[in-house]
């Protein structure tokens, strides 16, 4: 365990002392700050405007369907391409420089490697959300959104960041070329963004298989708000996956 | 105490190290001597346990390196070729961080690091980024991380590549220093450095044993230099040199890769 900390509070450090981590938060927010922005923006003209009409069904127009939601569908769009980038250096780096020797000849294991490594990258991936949760903060202060669905959304924001992450740290293992990771993950992540797509013409069981594959398809049961412990257990399945593959790619880089 | 005993390395169908043998005694430093693509790399890395080897075993103060694999990781110190730095820490924070690495207890890791910044030179530049230290000072830094957790043995790849004479004349003086209770491999083509540091020697050429012998016999009748060309060349054991030189060709970039 102490090795396991000793490596994510160096990996931590070095992107916090560097303009890495700095950039990261920045740029997520002015984006995430713009999505909100523009959102918050064409929900007041739409309720200026349904205000004046009579007899309109208006239930769908709430801050959790019309705010909350498609923020959180963008956020996680934005975390896609930035989250290879966070976890692009992690073994990459390391393997291309004699660091990778260093830790290989000390008494330390590969799980705690990768363990390490994972904690660093999701520490900074928690920071970047923890900044986001400002903009539900306004809209409870100035509004009246759903506690428990706005929870779930973010909550599932969260879990996916975190799947992610795993996935990164795994094209980042199998490499020492730190593009090379970064367009694997990438490339990882929207497939399994996009691999429920074919699920409607298929037939079982395909179908469900894709079904359950498809990132996009827990997420958006937890922005309903919906907590269910399939959702749960997809997202710490994947990444558990993603923990394991990284530590036969780390070990199996030794042997060649 | 290192034995190295039959070991053999092949990447792919190329065979880097075949069926070495040598030994290196407790308190002993021996030089690694031999050209480039040698094997020299690939044996010490094996030695270290960073990689494993295809065939043959090697034994640190009794432990194997791949059985008990932490057992010997904790009684070597190994200074790769680049020494293995982080460029965006300090060196203190570097060192006690390689110092936490190497399992040394929480309260005495910062004493640890403490000792080899006297011992390697380094108060100077402390506080210093890693990146920012000229090469001498780096090696220094490599030299350093090696020695934190107090190792028996020291395993120092080319401690004194493209340093200024100046520079080398320091670092072989802290070497000197440093192996005078250790067990230690030095790998280096300066041959007038295993002459002043090392009690043996041990030429490897094309991924063979070319010689093993103590320097104070070998030098009797010739210089080091001569005996060096001498068994790279084949004319020692021209039989050993024909197997190598098939090989050469193919090894020159495996060792390194």
């Amino acid at each position: 365990m102490r090795n396991v900390l000793a490596i994510a509070w160096r990996d931590i450090r070095s992107v916090f002392v560097s303009p890495i981590a700095y950039v990261v938060l920045t740029g997520f927010t002015l984006l995430s700050g713009w999505f909100f922005f523009n959102m918050l923006g064409q929900f007041n003209r739409l309720v200026a405007q349904y205000s004046m009409l009579q007899g309109m069904d208006t239930t769908w127009l709430n801050l959790n369907d019309a705010v909350i939601t498609p923020l959180l569908g963008n956020l996680l769009v934005v975390l896609l391409i930035v989250i290879p980038m966070i976890t692009m250096r992690s073994f990459a780096e390391e393997k291309s420089s004699s660091t990778f020797e260093l830790l290989f000849t000390s008494p330390v294991r590969v799980g705690e490697m990768v363990l390490g490594k994972y904690l660093a990258s999701a520490f900074l991936v928690t920071a970047m959300i923890a900044i986001s949760l400002v903009f539900p903060a306004i809209l409870f202060i100035y509004g009246n959104p759903e506690l428990g669905i706005t929870a779930a959304g973010f909550l599932g924001l969260y879990l996916t960041a975190l799947a992610f992450v795993a996935a990164g740290n795994f094209t980042s293992a199998l490499t020492s070329n730190q593009i090379i990771a970064t367009i694997s993950a990438m490339v990882i992540l929207l497939l399994l963004f996009v691999i429920g797509w074919p699920a409607e013409g298929a037939g079982e069981p395909i179908k469900s298989i894709l079904v359950y594959l498809s990132v996009t398809e827990h997420f958006q049961s937890m922005l309903k708000g919906v907590l269910d412990t399939r959702d749960l257990v997809y997202f710490a399945s994947v990444t558990i996956v993603f923990l394991f593959l990284t530590h036969r790619a780390v070990e199996s880089a030794r042997w060649k | 105490m290192i034995e190295v005993k039959n070991l053999t390395k092949t990447y792919g169908s190329i065979t880097a190290v075949d069926n070495v043998s040598f030994q290196v005694a407790t308190g002993q430093a021996a030089g690694f001597l031999g050209p480039n693509g040698a094997g020299k790399t690939t044996t010490m890395r094996i030695i270290t346990g960073f990689m494993p080897a295809t065939a043959g075993t090697v034994k640190v103060d009794g432990f194997d390196v791949f059985e008990d694999s932490f057992e010997v990781r904790k009684r070597i110190g190994y200074l790769p070729e680049t020494p293995p730095l982080y460029l965006e820490m300090t060196v203190r924070s570097y060192l006690r961080h390689v110092g936490k690495l190497k399992a040394i207890a929480r309260a005495a890791v910062a004493g640890a690091a403490d000792r080899v910044i006297e011992e390697c030179g380094l108060e100077q530049v402390a506080g210093r980024l890693c990146g920012h230290l000229s090469k001498g000072y780096r090696q220094r830094v490599g030299l350093a991380q090696a020695l934190i957790h107090e190792p028996a043995v020291l395993i120092l790849d080319e401690p004194t590549i493209g340093l200024d004479p100046a520079q080398i004349i320091e670092i072989r003086a802290l070497i000197r220093r440093l192996t005078t209770e250790r067990t230690v491999i030095l790998s280096t083509h300066i041959l007038p450095e295993v002459q002043q540091i090392c009690a043996k020697v041990v030429i490897i050429n094309a991924g063979h044993i070319a010689l093993e012998a103590d320097i104070a016999e070998l030098v009797r009748e010739r210089s080091l230099e001569e005996e060096y060309l001498r068994h790279v060349s084949g004319e020692a054991n021209p039989a050993l040199a024909r197997a190598g030189a098939a090989a050469a060709g193919l090894e020159g970039g495996a060792a390194h890769a």
